[in-house]
């Protein structure tokens, strides 16, 4: 039996009000590809950012042992002198430095008051040439496909001497040929003694680099599977990322009828605002009825967002192009402001960086998308905006002393409340929810539940996108699953289940 | 009183608390000049032009930090233009007047569309600015004085020595009329206390405590009277002080009760949202900058009657005094926060420090130093505090 390079022990990590890891245990062996899997949110990042010191000794409990040494990391460079070096599904390169440049960054060679420009480049093109690039040390990053740039990032984990490598999702953003080209060369790193965790969803990928995989769900180690020693599929796989029950953790809608389609999209393309060329959203046709939620599932990066987004008013991607019908009319939507005169509404995902002025008290966040209602002549009745304020503060039952308070000053369920007041009180037909519920507690989903229940009987649509499976299978009445930018798939309430869906999402990965 | 209320008190009137207390030490320093009737009435005539500007730049800095650097040669451009009209080209003086203004909007405006609808970045669009406008402003006045003589526009704003709203009783020891506004404006403003209170209990709103809005009130009207009565013994109400109320009470009211002057806070809390709130984030920026020029060219107007003549080297750092008062006066460093009259009480504790050091016979230079490190500790405390929140 090989040598044990890391051990993680009872690795229990909380945020304010989440537990993300919950007794985690990981075992990793000298020169072995050992993939993390699990669903988006299981802990698989948080793990990896409590062995990488991101979150430092301290704050969370729970050992790490590497090469046989208790090890009390408080910041990257820590781990990185051990060689551990984290790859993290963002590319972190500056597009206009060169190659070398970023390679070396906060690692620089020479002396502290004079870089050493030649050691820089050669040392820069010795590593390139392992990773199997071609292109001079010199080149701009931005000038390299992002193939490529995955490469640089190997390149620059290995300038660092890196002993166990661990990449996030390394190929997300890869097309088929690189993603092979990369993980040949994980392959090839093994038999040099290398030791690495992967992280990724595409199972295909994980049964044919990894030696181990171990499911991560809910913050908890599920199991870890041997290549050779147990069978590997992808359905033994899905039931250790998804199973669990779901529980009596959804209000029961009141029988709410399903009236006529009320919102249709049909052949929606989107493409990227930066790189034009790539498609974002690509030929998408979805509707909504009265009354009904319809679920879009998919994982992070699949283009929900930016679906839901270029719809309202076009306020992400260029290159639009496809129909909207609302209400039977068709209609073009070009501003946000049109967007909302059709009455419709779209509750960001980020609800700090999108959604909410957090350094504004409640009342004003609320009315923000509805100032009309509350001035005549562009002027504001503040009395008015108070009893508004105060009505949404009862009916959502958001828990704030009074309706002055600084948004900033809310817990997350509560600030998700008031993001939700500000689109309800714009009074709108349809309601696209990004993520409702991310990043609050259990009892506070529980009241968005109810929410979402309340505005369908009322009439109204709602496209609920979300990453937690039991959510969506618990909530919509029917079920779009999107990746890579398509539908592909679509489920009633009736036969929808956690495997089916995650299945959808895996085929299509595999370019099926 | 308990120890939190106090704590809450001290937070909300930080600046005045300040400014009270700076007022104290230069009173005490000076042995009571600076309160002379003298005094106050030069802390208001010489600062006209800095009310009007920190005003128009509180709505820059509100959509997010940003600055404009322009104002000063604006103010100088806008000055020269009008003084060359008038003076050598025999133009009407209203006429004038309404050239000067549309040349202050059209500077704006000229900046304020690179800075929103191409999103050159603020700071080097005015900077741009200022260098182009403070060198026509020569090649207009071809690096020379012009003196201005003529008598409607010097009364009308504020310069030469009748630079009062004359007395319509003509006593000699007070000037009535003065007295007579000031009380005028504190029955004004306790109606408006007090129908703004009866209005929220009819509608069955809540209200804050009638206490605390009684204190309030009596504060603020003793001030108002005491600081009428000061002006009455002097020689009235100055003409600029006119002006600087028209515009601290129009653009008080913008920013704290309108949709437009919303935006504006909007932007600079958080543009994303602002955006996807159906709000056109661009036309605000458009309006801030255009703005800053429409009130550049009034305070132009305010400086050229004022020194009754228009030189090229007038308006410089005119931004910084801008810049400054609403930075002291509580507005943030990176936008969403400030407030008209806070900015005035900013604009204010400026100059009574200005005052007073010159009473005292202060060196300029170490004028200049006192003065930064004041912006520099405003902008510490706003910084810190803000960390604290979070």
């Amino acid at each position: 039996m090989a040598k044990t390079l890391l051990e993680m022990k009872n690795i229990t990590k909380t945020f304010p009000g989440v537990k993300a890891l919950d007794n985690v245990n990981l075992l990793v062996e000298e020169g072995e590809i050992h993939a993390l899997v699990g669903e988006n949110g299981a802990g698989k990042s948080t793990l990896m950012n409590v062995l990488s010191g991101i979150y430092p000794y301290g704050t969370y409990e729970g050992d790490i042992i590497y090469d046989g040494e208790l090890c009390k990391f408080t910041k990257i460079k820590d781990s990185e002198e051990k060689g551990i070096v984290i790859i993290h599904q963002e590319l972190a390169l500056i597009p206009y430095m060169t190659i070398g440049e970023n390679m070396f960054l906060g690692n620089e060679r020479g002396k502290k008051a004079k870089i050493d420009w030649t050691e820089t480049y050669g040392q820069a093109d010795k590593h390139l040439q392992t990773v199997g690039l071609k292109e001079s040390s010199r080149t701009l990053i931005k000038d390299i496909g992002v193939g490529k740039q995955q490469l640089v990032e190997i390149a620059k984990a290995l300038a660092k001497n890196a002993k166990l490598l661990i990449l996030d999702e390394p190929t997300a953003s890869l097309n088929e040929t690189d993603s092979k080209a990369l993980l040949d060369l994980l392959l090839k790193f093994k038999q040099e003694g290398m030791t690495c965790i992967i992280i990724s969803h595409k199972l295909n990928e994980v049964a044919y680099v990894a030696d181990k995989i171990t499911v991560i769900r809910d913050g908890s180690t599920i199991e870890t599977m041997v290549k050779g020693k147990d069978e590997i599929n992808e359905d033994r796989i899905i039931r250790g990322m998804v199973g669990r029950e779901i529980a009596d953790r959804f209000p029961k809608r009141p029988d709410v009828k399903i009236g006529e389609v009320n919102l249709e999209v049909k052949n929606w393309t989107v493409h990227h605002p930066l790189y034009t060329e790539r498609k974002v959203v690509d030929d998408v046709s979805i509707n909504v009825r009265k009354g009904e939620v319809v679920g879009i599932s998919g994982l992070m990066g699949a283009g929900r967002t930016e679906l839901a987004m270029s719809i309202f008013g076009k306020s992400y991607g260029t290159n639009i192009s496809g129909k909207l019908v609302i209400n039977g009319k068709e209609v073009q939507l070009k501003a946000v402001r049109d967007a909302i005169d059709h009455k419709l509404a779209y509750v960001t995902e980020d609800r700090k960086g999108n959604g909410l002025i957090l350094s504004n008290p409640i009342k004003i966040n609320t009315t923000l998308a509805n100032l009309n209602a509350i001035s005549s002549h562009r002027v504001i009745d503040k009395d008015k905006e108070y009893a508004v304020a105060v009505e949404y503060k009862e009916k959502l039952k958001t828990k704030c002393p009074t309706v002055e308070q600084n948004v900033g000053n809310l817990s997350g369920g509560n600030q998700q409340k008031v993001l939700l007041a500000k689109w309800m009180f714009a009074d709108p037909d349809i309601l696209i929810l990004d993520e409702p519920t991310r990043g609050i507690d259990v009892g506070a989903k529980y009241e968005i539940y109810c929410i979402i229940n309340q505005l369908v009987a009322a009439g109204k649509s709602v496209i609920m996108i979300s990453s937690e499976l039991p959510e969506v299978l618990g909530m919509s009445d029917r079920i779009y699953v999107m990746n890579e930018g398509k539908i592909v798939g679509e489920v009633s309430r009736e036969e929808a289940t956690q495997e089916k869906i995650m299945s959808y999402i895996l085929r299509s990965s595999k370019g099926e | 009183m308990n120890k939190e209320t106090i704590m809450e008190f001290v937070k909300k009137y930080t600046m005045i608390i300040v400014l009270l207390l700076v007022t104290g030490f230069f009173a005490w320093k000076t042995g009571g000049k600076i309160l002379l009737p003298q005094n106050i009435n030069n802390l208001i005539a010489q600062n006209a032009y800095v009310f009007v500007l920190a005003t128009g730049m509180l709505l820059c800095i509100l959509t997010g930090g940003n600055i404009d650097l322009s104002v000063g040669s604006i103010v100088c451009f806008v000055g020269a233009v009008g003084a060359t009209l008038m003076e050598n080209k025999g133009v009407n003086v209203w006429v004038s007047i309404l050239v000067m203004l549309l040349v202050g909007l059209a500077i704006g405006a000229w900046q304020g569309f690179w800075i929103a609808f191409v999103h050159v970045p603020p700071f080097i669009t005015t900077l741009a600015g200022m260098l182009v406008f403070r060198g026509l402003s020569n090649v207009v006045l071809d690096g020379m004085t012009i003196s201005i003589k003529n008598e409607t526009f010097i009364n009308l704003f504020g310069g030469g020595a009748d630079c009062y709203i004359p007395d319509l009783f003509g006593n000699a020891t007070i000037n009535l009329t003065c007295l007579l506004a000031g009380m005028l404006a504190v029955v004004i403003f306790i109606f408006v206390q007090l129908k703004g209170y009866m209005n929220k209990k009819s509608k069955g709103y809540e209200t804050g405590s009638f206490s605390a809005l009684i204190a309030k009130t009596i504060v603020l009207s003793v001030v108002i009277l005491w600081f009428s009565y000061s002006l009455a013994k002097y020689k009235g109400i100055p003409t600029a002080l006119v002006w600087v109320l028209v515009i601290v009470l129009i653009y008080g009211y913008i920013t704290s009760m309108t949709t437009t002057g919303r935006y504006f806070y909007a932007v600079g809390g958080n543009e994303k949202a602002t955006k996807l709130s159906g709000i056109n984030t661009n036309n605000v920026y458009f309006l801030a900058y255009a703005n800053m020029g429409l009130l550049s060219a009034l305070a132009g107007m305010l400086t050229i009657a004022r020194m009754t003549s228009a030189q090229p080297t007038y308006g410089q750092n005119y931004e910084m005094d801008a810049i400054g008062s609403c930075f002291i006066g509580g507005a943030s460093a990176y936008g969403g926060t400030g407030t008209v009259p806070g900015v005035i009480v900013g604009a204010v504790l400026m100059g009574v420090i200005n005052l007073g050091m010159s009473i005292m016979g202060v060196d300029a230079n170490y004028q200049k130093v006192v003065k930064g490190l004041v912006l520099l500790a405003a902008v510490i405390f706003d910084v810190v505090s803000k960390k604290k929140s979070e």
